[in-house]
């Protein structure tokens, strides 16, 4: 059955499951749902649920073992690395716990890695707004290194919507800061999104920061133990 | 010394790497050394056998009655051999080779043997008018035995075949072959007439040391006073040993050379593996470690991987000396045998472990100075290296180090120096050229260039880039590797200069006055032309500047009057011409190409010669020409360009003095395919058994596998080179590539395509390692034409064609092991490498 339009996940009946020397350990098991497009959802359960796997699926960093994710009408197993890499480049923003900026790049360099790779020309001033909307306009030459974590990750929301993606993926965004930090940076992360009308999908622990979006899918041991719509109206 | 251990666990690769930078430099130092050790012992456990005897009195003159008389007592057991240069004539095949002849009688050698096929024949050929001949020679002729040789007017039965000749290495064999007649027999080959260069050698056997050094000692002044030269058993293990030495020198200096370019290894293995501790020195630090145990904690961990490394290498090159042996053995006059050298393995791991910690030290000695405060913050500005006053020290003792061993190798303090002054040069000079690479790159790339390429070029110049190191290790590879190539192209360059073109290309001498006109005629029928004919008179020195050999041997202590006692030994061969020839060149004085009945005889001195032999313009020197005194004043010296093919002279007579004296004569001409040659040299040597023939094709030829030999030797030693520059090149791009691998994933994530994360990692290796190439191809260009225009003082004209070749080689191999450490990427999802990696 086509995936009505609005839908821009569709994720049905997807196991994932690692081999090691002859054992098998199935991480997600069955998991189907999807994603509206323009909603911010919520991945939530505790350590070892298959949180991160289910986000690495979803955006086709990692191939399922069986079932099918569908992205933007575009389904990904069905694709080579490359062809995802594309799929990726085109429709998917990502923002780490870590970070993950590249330390041999300045902030303004990694904000426009996107685009560069996509071949657009003369990005610089629209790297630059976003790094401005971020409020670091004025360290757009400075490394990783030279930067606090609170600084790299709004680097990182900045090179996360520099591509206008169609979905964000966001792994526990506030996971490596502080508490005020953490409220500055979602601030951020939820303005930027209502700016772009991005769909929003946060793998976090933090159920405060759960509750900021419009659906929890609550995964334990694997599997969706709860899909709670948090419609705020 | 637990911790030391415990902390090594995680990343031991990381010090394997390190680790497998020293071993080949190791290696090869310990099989060279080996090979030195077991050379050394093989020549002192065989000196006997080198010579055959213990005392050899050389001559090349008539002897005086007293000295005769002596001769003949010498030693419990005597023999003696007449050599000489020589053709010789297969009968069968018709083929007809230069040679040494050697006629020999009595019991030589008394010590080893001369091994022929069958053995007995080494006795049975003194029996009869039978020859020896070189196998080698034997093979090439397709003689048998039982076939007949021609030596001169005389035909000799082949006995045996030579295999070897006690003292003579297979190289000698291959230059001018054996053949051993018995010395009976030598008068009737009408060789021994005038003009003919004898040697005559007499062997004697003695009870015991002590009584050849007696007798030494007692007749030295009559044998020094007659110029003969005597060879003992001491003198010639001397001498064989000091011949080596260049050889060793040569060998364990490109071993060297390999363990510097390991050092590079050793010295970036060690900085990323520091840098990768950061944290876990700062946590440790935190948790109460001192500074100083800090630092010994990596010291002993490097300590202990440098032995490990060392003693790999030194197992290895204990193993490799097993092949050395076979590379050389045609350089070698003994038989040589192979050990297990301790001393050889000692020196390994000594030079290994003082290696490994030394280029460790700049990098260790930054532990001490990492923060507790980075275990809070990996970016805390206190991390910066301060500039620190050790690490200048440290600098200080590798460059003394460096000399040092240079100069154990060496032995002389300014060969030393110009060589240590010389790979810093080019260290410093690859440094400058990687940096001044960063600074036009950061400049000069423009915006609008596409990404990939951007992106490729700028990881040269970004945070924490192997730009540095990278380009000193291809470059120092590629200028080692490119200088040999280029020089051994010099040498034989220089050999291809002097016989291309349409001169002459063979030499016919010892022709006699009476053979000149037919042998004309012979030439003309052949249509071959005489392409010049020159007359040589044999003569000595008796007098310079008014005095004899035995007054300037009462003189002798003064170094400048101990030269000129050597213008009295041996021949002098000379010629007389009206006018100079285009090889020669007046530089001072003035040619007179005639002189006066009754005048004074002008002659002319090849420069070099008159200075060895102090002499200068207006000096008086008297010859000694077959009997007859004649009286000279130096009138001019000149400068003669060796590197033709044609007699040249350091002593010139003008006309009008010499054309009566005994001479022989040398024709020069010019044969255009080898059959001709061939035919030649049958009809010369049917008609006139005393000419002997030099063709410069053969001469080329020997030389040509002379040099291919060389260069296998050379080729050996810079494989050792090549291969650690290669590893030190893959240490660090293995370095960097967890920083690499972390890139290309993200880009990855981000859409990267296979092809952009491709061409951005091939282009940043690519780029790099044609530039460092390039680099060392130029400071190899400029080594090398410095080296040939003023030490070999050649034309140098380095083919472009094989540099092109390198250009393009080294920098796709370089790109190729970039490529290769970043194929995980391409070959795993991202998603899991990211989880590695975080």
């Amino acid at each position: 059955m086509i995936p009505p339009v609005e839908h821009i996940l569709n994720i049905r009946n997807v196991s994932k499951i690692y081999e090691n020397a002859g054992h098998k350990l199935t991480v997600l098991d069955q998991i189907n749902f999807s994603i509206q497009r323009g909603t911010t959802v919520a991945i939530t359960g505790p350590s070892g649920s298959g949180k991160t796997t289910l986000l690495g699926l979803c955006a086709g960093l990692d191939r399922s073992s069986s079932g099918t994710v569908s992205l933007n009408q575009v389904d990904l197993d069905e694709l080579t690395e490359d062809e995802r890499a594309a799929v990726r480049n085109r429709y998917v923003g990502f923002i780490f716990q870590n970070f993950q900026l590249l330390p041999t790049l300045t902030a303004l360099e990694n904000v426009m890695v996107p685009l560069e790779l996509r071949g657009e020309k003369n990005i610089k001033k629209h790297a630059l707004d976003l790094l401005d909307k971020v409020g670091l306009a004025d360290r757009s030459g400075h490394y990783p290194v030279q930067l606090s974590g609170g600084e790299q990750q709004r680097v990182s929301l900045a090179r996360a919507f520099s591509n206008q993606p169609a979905i964000l993926f966001a792994d526990e965004p506030t996971g490596n800061l502080d508490a005020e930090t953490s409220d500055k940076v979602i601030k951020l992360l939820f303005d930027l999104n209502k700016e772009a009308g991005t769909t929003l999908v946060i793998v976090t622990h933090d159920l405060d920061l759960a509750a900021k979006t419009n659906r929890m899918i609550k995964l334990k041991g694997g599997v969706v133990v709860a899909d709670l719509d948090l419609n705020h109206g | 010394m637990k911790m030391a251990w415990r902390d090594s666990r995680k990343n031991r690769s990381r010090l394997l790497l390190f680790m497998s930078s020293i071993i080949l430099g190791i290696a090869a130092l310990v099989a060279v050394y080996s090979f030195k050790a077991n050379l050394q012992r093989d020549i002192d456990e065989q000196a006997k056998t080198l010579t055959g005897a213990d005392l050899i009195v050389d001559s090349r003159r008539p002897l005086s009655p007293a000295v005769k008389a002596l001769l003949d007592t010498l030693g419990s057991k005597r023999a003696r051999e007449r050599n000489f240069v020589s053709m010789v004539y297969f009968m069968k095949g018709e083929g007809s080779r230069l040679v040494e002849i050697k006629a020999l009688n009595g019991d030589f050698p008394f010590y080893g043997s001369i091994e022929t096929k069958p053995i007995s024949a080494a006795k049975t050929f003194k029996t009869d008018r039978k020859a020896l001949v070189d196998h080698t020679l034997m093979l090439q002729y397709q003689a048998k035995l039982g076939d007949s040789i021609k030596i001169g007017n005389l035909s000799f039965v082949i006995e045996g075949s030579l295999e070897s000749v006690p003292g003579q290495t297979g190289l000698a064999s291959t230059v001018t072959p054996v053949v051993y007649i018995p010395l009976e027999y030598l008068e009737k080959t009408g060789l021994t007439q005038l003009g003919s260069r004898i040697q005559t050698r007499y062997f004697y056997k003695y009870q015991d040391v002590a009584s050849v050094n007696r007798d030494l000692k007692r007749h030295q002044q009559l044998l020094d006073k007659e110029q003969l030269r005597t060879e003992t058993v001491a003198t010639k293990k001397e001498s064989t040993g000091r011949a080596f030495k260049n050889l060793n020198q040569f060998l364990a200096l490109s071993g060297f050379i390999a363990l510097l370019l390991g050092c590079i290894g050793v010295g970036t293995s060690i900085q990323v593996y520091i840098k990768e501790k950061l944290g876990t020195i700062a946590t440790l630090r935190c948790l109460g470690l001192k500074a100083r145990e800090a630092f010994l904690i990596y010291l002993l961990q490097v300590a202990v991987i440098g032995l490990l490394g060392a003693a790999a290498g030194a197992f290895l090159g204990t193993a490799l000396q097993f092949l050395l042996p076979l590379i050389l053995k045609d350089f070698i006059p003994v038989e040589l045998s192979m050990g297990v050298s301790w001393a050889a393995i000692g020196q390994g791991l000594a030079t290994g472990l003082i290696i490994s910690v030394l280029f460790a030290l700049p990098s260790l000695i930054s532990v001490r100075n990492i923060s507790p405060l980075n275990a809070i913050r990996a970016s805390f500005e206190g991390a910066k290296p301060k500039r620190d006053p050790l690490k200048w020290l440290v600098y200080l003792l590798i460059i003394g180090f460096i000399y040092g061993f240079t100069y154990l190798q060496m032995k002389d303090a300014i060969q030393a120096f110009a060589f240590v002054a010389g790979i810093l040069l080019a260290f410093l000079l690859l440094v400058g050229q990687s940096q001044l690479l960063m600074l036009v790159l950061r400049k000069m790339i423009p915006e609008r260039m596409a990404y990939v390429w951007r992106q490729g070029f700028a990881n040269l110049y970004r945070p924490n880039n192997q730009t540095m190191v990278l380009s000193l290790a291809i470059g120092l590879s590629t200028l080692f590797i490119v200088t040999l190539y280029l020089v051994q192209g010099v040498l034989l360059n220089k050999v291809e200069v002097s016989g291309s073109g349409s001169k002459s290309n063979m030499v016919l001498f010892d022709i006699q006055p009476v053979q000149k006109e037919p042998l004309v005629k012979l030439l003309k029928t052949n249509h071959l032309p005489v392409l010049g004919q020159v007359p040589i008179v044999t003569m000595r020195i008796i007098e310079i500047k008014g005095k004899t050999a035995a007054q300037y041997g009462d003189t002798a202590g003064k170094d400048k009057e101990k030269s000129m006692l050597r213008a009295f030994r041996g021949e002098v061969r000379a010629t007389y011409q009206q006018n100079l020839r285009a090889t020669e060149k007046i530089m001072e004085g003035k040619w007179i190409g005639t002189t006066p009945e009754a005048g004074t005889v002008f002659i002319s001195l090849e420069q070099n010669y008159a200075a060895g032999i102090n002499v200068g313009i207006g000096d008086s020197i008297v010859f000694d020409v077959q009997g007859m005194p004649v009286k000279t004043k130096v009138g001019s010296l000149r400068s003669v360009d060796w590197n033709t093919v044609q007699p040249n002279f350091r002593v010139v007579f003008p006309a009008g003095v010499l054309e009566e004296a005994p001479q022989f004569h040398v024709f020069m001409t010019h044969v255009a395919a080898a059959e001709q040659s061939a035919e030649l040299q049958a009809k010369v040597l049917k008609q006139f058994p005393n000419v002997s023939i030099v063709n410069l094709d053969m001469i080329l030829k020997t030389i040509g596998s002379l040099l291919d030999k060389v260069n296998f030797v050379i080729r050996f030693m810079a494989g050792f080179s090549m291969a650690t520059g290669w590893i030190v090149l893959l240490s660090a791009v293995m370095s960097s590539k967890g920083q690499r691998l972390k890139e290309s994933v993200l880009l990855r994530t981000m859409g990267a395509s296979r092809k952009q994360i491709l061409t951005i990692t091939g282009l940043e290796y690519l780029f790099l390692g044609f530039i460092a190439t390039a680099a060392g191809i130029i400071l190899a260009v400029l080594g090398s034409w410095a080296l040939a225009v003023f030490a070999l003082k050649s034309v140098y004209a380095p083919e472009i064609l094989p540099l092109l070749v390198f250009l393009v080689v080294i920098p796709l191999l370089v790109m190729l092991t970039g490529l290769y450490s970043s194929r995980s990427v391409l070959n795993h999802p991202p998603l899991e490498i990211l989880r590695k990696e975080s």
